[in-house]
């Protein structure tokens, strides 16, 4: 039995069955243009696909004495900037953090959902929630609100029985499971510097300055980064902030200004 | 044919700012009292403060009508919580309390832009600023409204204050007196009047500290 695809063609035959083969071959070049009714709003569509996103810096990696965190600070509406000091990274619980990208509320009020269901599953089940799981609770409910509009990149970090865990969740219902990760508009420019300079062997002391020039350096080229820059340690003990440096000062640390000395000097000219 | 597309919406904007300034001991929040509909007058004498709790105000700017549900809503909440625990709200308990309100609207929010000030637990001053779905964050000082693009970078420039964010931790309030505060509100107010149509007329300030609270107006621009 033969089946019926047609239903399935979505577009419409390209083979052009005309005899005027010769006449379109020497018609001038246009742009192809979309079949739609409203082609406006079809553009305004296409425009908030490519947007680029979520105005912040975040990232997160794993090495071999835990997880490094990482964020910067700042909060923007638009072009103008409503905060330098929004914590961006969210503590669930003395052993697990989140990072917040895309809306602030979102971010705020379903990481501290978050660490309610992870504290009513100590209770019910004697003993600490893994980040696995808590990372599939917080990504299932964002996947039943996928399309309303929520904005959230987060990341989960923590420590478990399992070791060191790191899972990336977003509002369009992804899940993750990695051991570097960099978030928000600014995540190219961490990127770079994060991949360059990662070593699994690292210290916390190594480790901890690849997040914070890998933060720094995003802020300095992205606009809707900036503020300052916190850095996360997560352990076997749980986490520890190790710190919180405001970007312009770090900028003068690792370009120091050095006066040097001036051939021609300008003097006021005399009055005349 | 094409989707049609609602022609009522159901916001409006009443225009208005908003300040609030925390220090040691007192906190000062201040709104003007014009409300307007694009380029009317509605009235000259609103009072956009509410007084939630024995320590904690909040001002809000933006569409009245939701700031007045929002205010009742609050002020319910607030006696229930009374009467269950035999105690007022402290202001950071009131301040997640107006976190969870808006965010619980999420998908059709309240258009209400809050700044919430009051004292602690210890008698310092408390600032929190929100936006209109419930994202919030303890600051020393705080604007929002129509006028806050212009007050918030001179507020940043008196009152910087160092970013709780650092580490090590650093004192966010402001090292002014009372009465040095509560001028700068009335200057800021003077200047904002003067550039944003929606601001003018009086200005409500509202001082909470250790003796209680205390309430002035002085008059603005009304044009």
């Amino acid at each position: 039995m033969k089946l019926d695809t047609s239903g399935l063609e979505s577009f419409p035959s390209l083979i052009s069955h005309g005899n005027d083969v010769a006449g379109e071959i020497s018609a001038p070049p246009s742009f192809e243009l979309p079949n739609s009714n409203d082609f406006d709003s079809f553009l305004k569509e296409a425009i908030q696909m490519v947007k680029p996103a979520k105005g912040t810096t975040t990232l997160a990696f794993i090495f071999k004495d835990g997880v490094m965190v990482a964020a910067d600070s700042r909060a923007s509406m638009g072009g103008y900037i409503s905060s330098q000091s929004v914590k961006k990274i969210i503590e669930i619980n003395p052993y697990m953090l989140g990072t917040m990208a895309g809306g602030a509320a979102d971010c705020q009020f379903w990481h501290r959902n978050l660490g309610i269901k992870c504290r009513l599953h100590e209770l019910a089940n004697k003993r600490r929630i893994s980040v696995t799981g808590a990372s599939k609770l917080l990504a299932n409910i964002l996947y039943s609100y996928r399309g309303m509009g929520l904005s959230v990149g987060t990341m989960i970090a923590g420590w478990d029985e399992t070791g060191p865990g790191l899972y990336y969740v977003d509002s369009e219902g992804g899940r993750l499971k990695g051991t570097r990760f960099s978030v928000g508009s600014g995540s190219p420019y961490a990127y770079g510097v994060l991949d360059s300079g990662y070593k699994y062997d690292m210290s916390i002391e190594e480790a901890s300055e690849l997040a914070r020039r890998a933060i720094y350096h995003a802020t300095f080229r992205d606009g809707a980064s900036g503020g300052v820059a916190s850095v996360y340690y997560v352990g076997p003990t749980g986490w520890k902030k190790l710190s919180g440096d405001d970007v312009g000062e770090l900028h003068y640390h690792y370009n120091p200004v050095t006066p040097s000395t001036v051939e021609h000097e300008m003097v006021e000219a005399a009055a005349p | 044919m094409t989707k049609q597309q609602a022609n009522w919406s159901p916001y409006d904007n009443n225009g208005g700012s908003c300040v609030a300034i925390a220090g040691s001991d007192y906190c000062v929040i201040a709104a003007d009292t014009r409300m307007s509909t694009g380029y009317n007058i509605l009235t000259r004498d609103y009072s956009k403060i509410s007084h939630l709790a024995e320590k904690c105000v909040m001002a809000s700017s933006g569409f009245q009508a939701d700031v007045k549900a929002l205010q009742k809503v609050l002020f319910a909440r607030h006696l229930t919580y009374q009467h269950q625990h035999n105690k007022q709200m402290s202001c950071p308990a009131m301040a997640q309390l107006l976190s969870n309100t808006l965010y619980y609207k999420r998908f059709f929010p309240y258009y209400s832009f809050n700044v919430l000030g009051g004292l602690d637990s210890e008698g310092k001053g408390c600032v929190f600023t929100y936006d209109a779905v419930g994202s919030y964050e303890r600051v020393g000082y705080s604007s929002q409204g129509s006028g806050s693009t212009l007050i918030m970078p001179f507020l940043d420039n008196q009152l910087k204050s160092p970013s709780p964010l650092l580490l090590p931790a650093q004192d966010a309030v402001t090292p002014l007196s009372e009465t040095e505060a509560v001028d700068l509100v009335k200057t800021v107010f003077a200047s904002a009047t003067e550039r944003d149509i929606y601001t003018g007329d009086k200005v409500e300030i509202v001082i909470l500290n250790a003796s209680g609270i205390h309430r002035e107006f002085m008059d603005l621009r009304k044009d």
